[in-house]
């Protein structure tokens, strides 16, 4: 058991992305109820329904006066995430977490360390700005149209195509030109979920006087910088750029790090 | 970006403005190069009550509910390459055509008003008989009705018999005796639901649906149904050309103006 508690967020994760996309699949293909639609917009039980807020602000963005309906239920899914802390959709839902997961583990199974290309950090913020602002020339939700999220899901949830071309493009990108290429620098759904985590409120807390400075939250953490006060001072991983896919908390044998409510008064925007 | 001992040159400070536009330049026109091929969407049928198209493809939020809502499979999602926007709702009118259910489920389910009931109401009464999908062309050399052969396949199937595709009867000049029983496509009327090409007998259909962008025809301003009234309209609507500022006197002189005609 010791051995599967090291990966019990990790089981729990796969588990929830797997059923959400099982949801989905069978609503399309079986008549289920439970979860119809797909990604960008669903409806949950015939009623309540939930829209990826990132593709309403690009329909904004072209110009377009979206209705009350899927403005609400795009405000529900901001709620929800400001709640939890944005990125756990890229970690907990998001169709390619598993193919990025997967490369990072084959680079270090592999042992691949050079990385071709070299990205800034706020290159993904760079493309989220422009797809807004390619949405309003073009008419068209800008990442809408080319978002390798969407081909994915869209393949296996509507048979749409085939799925496995964009799975290869991002397992090539990561394991051979950036690491944590797509996920961690280019993709804009991520940097739109990262701004909303500096708001979010499930946060994972660091204890300096139990760290051992073991490094072992380093390795299999996918976005490094968020860890910067590991092993420093103790407090919040603040970043809104932590997934909260809580590797670090399950590989931590000196239990410095677990899930933690941040107090709310304390906000600081941007910080 | 740079390290704290770097001095902040004024032609440092123009170098990284230019790189940071050139960053989003290389990227702005290869995104958007790749946006205009694929938001082209030319020989696309779209479901009941669909915006124009150009407002359809900024409303859509591509997530495949009324695919699912479709009782007979006639709406799917397009995959890359179909020539489509990928992930937009579409149907092809060969394979399975759209049947007009009465209760519309596509549109009922859309969450984002890409499809909508104003788009199906007409005079305050919403019916899929206004439905505006698209419009049936005949091409006369492959039907078979056309050449004197029996067939009304595409009128018995239409939705709106009688109203949609009605029949026209003309000798048959080759035996003199009967009748050629011709399809012919009444354009108000017609919902380009696409049974008629799904029906169509021959190998490939000779009643296609076409978008009604494609279809359609516009007459303009330089021609007026005299007999009809409501024509004049039609007329009054279409926004003017403002004439060039040459100086149409002296074009009229000059003509008129041959060998001097024209005393000053």
């Amino acid at each position: 058991m010791k051995g599967l508690r090291k990966y019990r967020f990790l089981i729990l994760r796969r588990l929830v992305q797997f059923t959400i996309m099982l949801l989905f699949f069978g609503a399309n293909y079986l008549g289920w109820s439970l979860l119809k639609g797909d990604y960008s917009s669903a409806t949950v039980l015939g009623s309540v329904k939930l829209s990826d807020p990132f593709a309403v602000l690009q329909t904004l963005a072209t110009g377009f006066l979206v209705g009350t309906d899927i403005l609400v239920s795009a405000l529900i899914i901001l709620f929800f995430y400001t709640l939890l802390s944005g990125r756990m959709f890229c970690s907990w839902v998001c169709p390619v977490n598993p193919v990025s997961d997967f490369v990072r583990w084959l680079r270090s199974k592999l042992t691949i360390k050079k990385k071709l290309v070299k990205l800034p950090g706020w290159v993904r913020y760079w493309v989220l700005g422009l797809s807004l602002i390619l949405s309003l020339i073009f008419g068209v939700a800008a990442f809408e149209a080319i978002s390798p999220i969407g081909f994915l899901h869209r393949a296996i949830i509507f048979g749409a195509g085939v799925g496995w071309p964009v799975v290869a493009v991002i397992l090539f990108f990561d394991l051979g030109i950036v690491k944590n290429g797509w996920c961690g620098h280019l993709c804009p759904l991520g940097a739109f979920y990262s701004l909303i985590g500096n708001f979010g409120l499930l946060k994972v807390k660091h204890d300096v006087d139990k760290c051992t400075n073991c490094n072992k939250c380093f390795q299999v953490c996918p976005e490094k910088q968020v860890l910067s006060i590991v092993g420093v001072k103790s407090g919040l991983i603040i970043s809104g750029e932590c997934t909260n896919c809580a590797r670090c908390i399950e590989v931590c044998d000196d239990s410095a790090l677990k899930f933690s409510v941040r107090n709310m008064k304390k906000i600081k925007i941007f910080s | 970006m740079g390290n704290k001992g770097d001095k902040i040159s004024r032609r440092g400070v123009l170098g990284k403005v230019t790189q940071g536009f050139a960053v989003l330049g290389f990227g702005g026109f290869l995104w958007g190069g790749a946006l205009r091929d694929f938001s082209r969407a030319d020989l696309v049928l779209r479901p009941p009550g669909a915006l124009p198209e150009a407002d359809f493809q900024k409303a859509c939020i591509k997530c495949g509910q009324c695919v699912v809502a479709c009782p007979y499979d006639s709406l799917v999602v397009a995959a890359p390459g179909d020539g489509v926007p990928n992930g937009t709702p579409h149907f092809i009118a060969r394979d399975i055509p759209c049947y007009m259910c009465t209760d519309y489920p596509c549109i009922e389910e859309c969450p984002s008003e890409a499809l909508t009931v104003d788009m199906v109401t007409s005079d305050g009464k919403a019916s899929i008989n206004n439905a505006k999908m698209g419009l049936a062309v005949i091409h006369k050399e492959s039907c078979i009705a056309y050449w004197g052969i029996q067939c009304d396949a595409c009128y018995r199937a239409c939705p709106l018999i009688g109203e949609a595709i009605t029949l026209e009867l003309e000798q048959n000049e080759q035996t003199k005796k009967h009748a050629n029983i011709k399809p012919v496509v009444n354009s108000d009327a017609c919902t380009g639901c696409g049974i008629c090409e799904h029906v169509c007998v021959v190998e490939k259909a000779a009643i296609r649906v076409l978008p009604r962008e494609i279809a359609t025809g516009e007459v303009g301003a330089h021609y007026l149904k005299s007999w009809d009234e409501s024509d004049e309209n039609r007329i009054r609507s279409i926004k003017e050309k403002k004439e060039s500022n040459g100086d149409i006197h002296s074009t009229l002189d000059y003509l008129n103006n041959l060998d001097g005609l024209i005393d000053e």
